[in-house]
């Protein structure tokens, strides 16, 4: 009789069956009628996870208003976690803005150093000239300019040209060189007349910018008639007086020349270092790419000096803020696991039938239970899919409103994200379980 | 054996939509009997290797045969619901069984469909036993060997007629590329080929049974379980349904038919009636009403 029943099956099944291996899961069969009663069935068209998967999301798609209804929970949960964690991590950076702001926003990348035998130390690489162009293109940096020490010996620097044996012999002034952005790079606030632009930087223009103090020093006060002072003989049109710089506080001691002009007239070798502005909260990132942006090859020539992306202030602060948030979100996702609970029960009870009828077409108790366990897990995924979206905007949102500069942290919006699947599945266990003891006549015959 | 003799299983009156019947009957006609009594042990290499021990399974074995079943429900009082059925049925029969409700129907439904086990006596299918099986392999067996057909039909309202009538072959293992082919077949085979995309819901009752029955044998069963099949039916689809088990029945499928509907029980070649947990054997041919109690022993 049973080999009737497999003759049923094409003539392609029945060499599957032969050759098909003896499975090591299959059932041992006390009793031999049992293996008769069970054709083998090929690896392949046995039910998989992917029917099972698609029968959860054809079972979830038939109603999309309910799903719309269930998901919404769990959006909010997840949604107000992903704002709370994310404000956090924002108002955390804002803090370290407004009270260490230079602190938070400055990069210095230098040479590596290395002692040579003599006992002094040696660069080991010289930054491009282009620094400041490859610097700014990088995603965070607001400004970046080169800043040079110029040797110039014994040579003096004064206003006037004139060699006043009487007067007492003091150090000259340090000589500076800078690219054009130098002066934002490092807050330089101008006093008067202006500094100078990439144009003289690029032609070698001899123009110079006194710190305040230095142009004290020589007297300078106006820049509109154009003063001169001579760098070692050489004549230097005075072009503007700068301050405040809380970066570099030297430069107020400094007379800045151009590193065009610093290269003819001095013979600069090298920039001693690069002072770059970033955006709050990118540290990290910079000093990690803006090594490779000037030194592919070598990057760990580098020595750069970054914020890290939080400060000590900032934790204690969001600690305070949050805490509330948190548990505003936990309650949230609560009420969403419950709601996804309610609605998989609700389906299950209304969906007795299809229980029944799918038990009576063969389907296992386990079977059932993966479809609604599934079923619930997906929508509790799709729920932190969206919550864990709306969050991020909404964070990106209100930073764009209030000019603040957006921190998260990717992998806490995935994780949140996963929550929600976390949710689903523990909200599906218990309408899975009655699914699972539905018996198929009593729901076949009911209605 | 069955792909050989299907084609003739065909009815000349059935209304054919393909001359070449072969795959069509192959799917829809269950295997008749002619499988007992061949050997036919060619090809059979995993057949032999996985069951040769089974002495039971003779190759004239009954489909069914039920021997002194009993199922009790515990808990006071214990009732007995059925009490010590012997029955028999051969590959290809058409069977209606009758009787009041709370007679033991719904429990003779749920033996014979693997969905419940008999407290006491053995159920053998096709020769073998299936009470050894645990719950997964009764499942297993539901799928391959079993088809059921409900009062209230039970199709999916939200999937199209198509993917309704592909529900079964999910858990049935019928192979994956076949699948959507055997669907389309029945579908044309119970002259619904015209309504595959449509809702259940936007069908009339007697359609939605003929879903329901082509759901019931895309999987090609040894047999056919109706409970009430025309209870929510007028007379007209009544008939049209019953024609088709009957057509279904003439190309060898087993039809067991659980009804309250005398005229549609008196349609069976062979009636049974239950009374109180009780099987007796309505003869042939007799009144409803006028029937010679016979132990089906």
């Amino acid at each position: 009789m049973s080999r009737g029943w497999r003759a049923l099956l094409p003539p392609w099944r029945r060499r599957t069956e032969v050759d098909e291996q003896t499975d090591a899961d299959s059932p041992r069969h006390p009793e031999p009628g049992a293996a008769v009663l069970l054709p083998h069935v090929a690896r392949g068209d046995r039910f998989s996870f992917q029917d099972l998967a698609a029968e959860s999301v054809a079972g979830i798609g038939s109603r999309p208003a309910r799903l719309v209804m269930t998901t919404l929970g769990t959006v909010l949960g997840i949604g107000s976690l992903v704002v709370t964690i994310g404000f956090a991590q924002t108002t955390a950076g804002q803090i370290a803005r407004q009270f260490d702001a230079v602190a938070a926003t400055q990069v210095v990348i230098s040479p590596a150093e290395v002692r040579t035998q003599s006992g002094g130390s040696a660069s080991t690489m010289r930054l491009p000239w282009d620094s400041p162009e490859r610097l700014e293109r990088l995603a965070g940096v607001e400004h970046a300019g080169l800043i040079a020490d110029v040797a110039i010996g014994q040579a003096a620097i004064t206003a006037v040209p004139v060699n006043d044996p009487s007067a007492a012999s003091t150090s000259p002034p340090p000589l500076l060189a800078a690219s054009a952005g130098l002066m934002d790079a490092v807050r330089a606030s101008v006093v008067t007349g202006r500094s100078f632009d990439s144009g003289h930087d690029a032609r070698g223009d001899r123009v110079a910018v006194l710190g305040a103090r230095a142009a004290e020093r020589l007297g300078v006060n106006r820049v509109d008639r154009q003063p001169s002072i001579f760098i070692d003989g050489i004549a230097y049109a005075v072009i503007g007086i700068v301050d405040d710089m809380q970066r570099r506080p030297d430069i107020r001691d400094a007379v800045v020349i151009p590193i065009g002009a610093a290269r003819a007239d001095f013979g600069l070798g090298a920039a001693t270092e690069a002072q770059v502005r970033i955006v709050v909260g990118a540290g990290p990132q910079v000093a990690a790419q803006a090594a490779i942006a000037l030194s592919p090859d070598a990057p760990e020539n580098l020595e750069i000096a970054a914020p890290s992306g939080r400060s000590d202030l900032g934790q204690s602060v969001q600690a305070d803020v949050s805490i509330v948030f948190l548990v505003l979100g936990a309650i949230a996702l609560l009420a969403g696991g419950l709601g996804i609970a309610n609605v998989t029960m609700l389906s299950v009870m209304e969906r007795t039938g299809e229980i029944g009828l799918r038990r009576a077409l063969g389907a296992t108790r386990r079977q059932i239970g993966g479809q609604f366990m599934l079923e619930s897990i997906i929508i509790g995924l799709l729920g932190g899919l969206i919550g864990a979206s709306a969050g991020v905007l909404t964070v990106v949102a209100i930073s764009l409103v209030q000019q603040w500069t957006p921190v998260l942290d990717p992998l806490m919006v995935v994780s949140c994200a996963l929550l929600g699947a976390v949710v689903g599945l523990l909200a599906g266990w218990y309408p899975a379980r009655r699914a699972t003891h539905i018996e198929p006549i009593s729901a076949l015959r009911g209605a | 054996m069955t792909p050989d003799t299907a084609p003739d299983a065909v009815p000349d009156g059935v209304p054919d939509p393909a001359e070449d019947a072969a795959p069509d009957a192959e799917m829809i006609a269950a295997p008749d009997a002619a499988a007992d009594d061949a050997p036919d042990a060619a090809g059979d290499d995993a057949q032999d290797e996985a069951g040769d021990a089974a002495p039971e399974s003779e190759t004239d074995a009954p489909l069914v045969e039920l021997r002194d079943v009993t199922r009790s429900f515990p808990g006071p009082p214990e009732v007995q619901a059925l009490k010590g059925v012997n029955l028999s049925i051969e590959a290809g029969e058409y069977i209606s069984i009758v009787g009041p409700s709370g007679s033991g129907k719904s429990t003779m439904l749920n033996i014979l469909g693997l969905l419940d086990r008999p407290s006491v006596g053995e159920y053998r299918l096709t020769g073998a036993l299936t009470g050894s099986l645990s719950e997964d392999e009764r499942a297993a067996v539901r799928a391959r060997m079993v088809g059921f057909v409900f009062q209230s039909f039970h199709l999916l309202p939200h999937r199209s007629v198509l993917d309704n009538v592909l529900l079964p072959m999910l858990y049935s293992g019928i192979p994956r590329d076949e699948r959507e082919q055997r669907a389309r077949t029945v579908l044309e085979r119970v002259g619904l080929g015209h309504r595959i995309d449509f809702l259940p819901g936007t069908l009339s009752g007697g359609e939605r049974q003929r879903v329901a029955v082509a759901r019931a044998v895309v999987s090609a069963p040894r047999m056919l379980l109706a409970d009430e099949p025309t209870g929510n039916l007028d007379a007209v689809s009544s008939g049209e349904v019953m024609e088709l088990f009957e057509e279904l029945n003439r190309d060898g499928l087993t039809l067991i038919l659980i009804t309250h509907d005398p005229l549609v029980a008196a349609r069976a070649h062979r009636s049974l009636r239950i009374t109180d947990g009780r099987l007796h054997e309505v003869e042939a041919g007799s009144d409803a009403d006028v029937e010679v109690e016979v132990e089906v022993a």
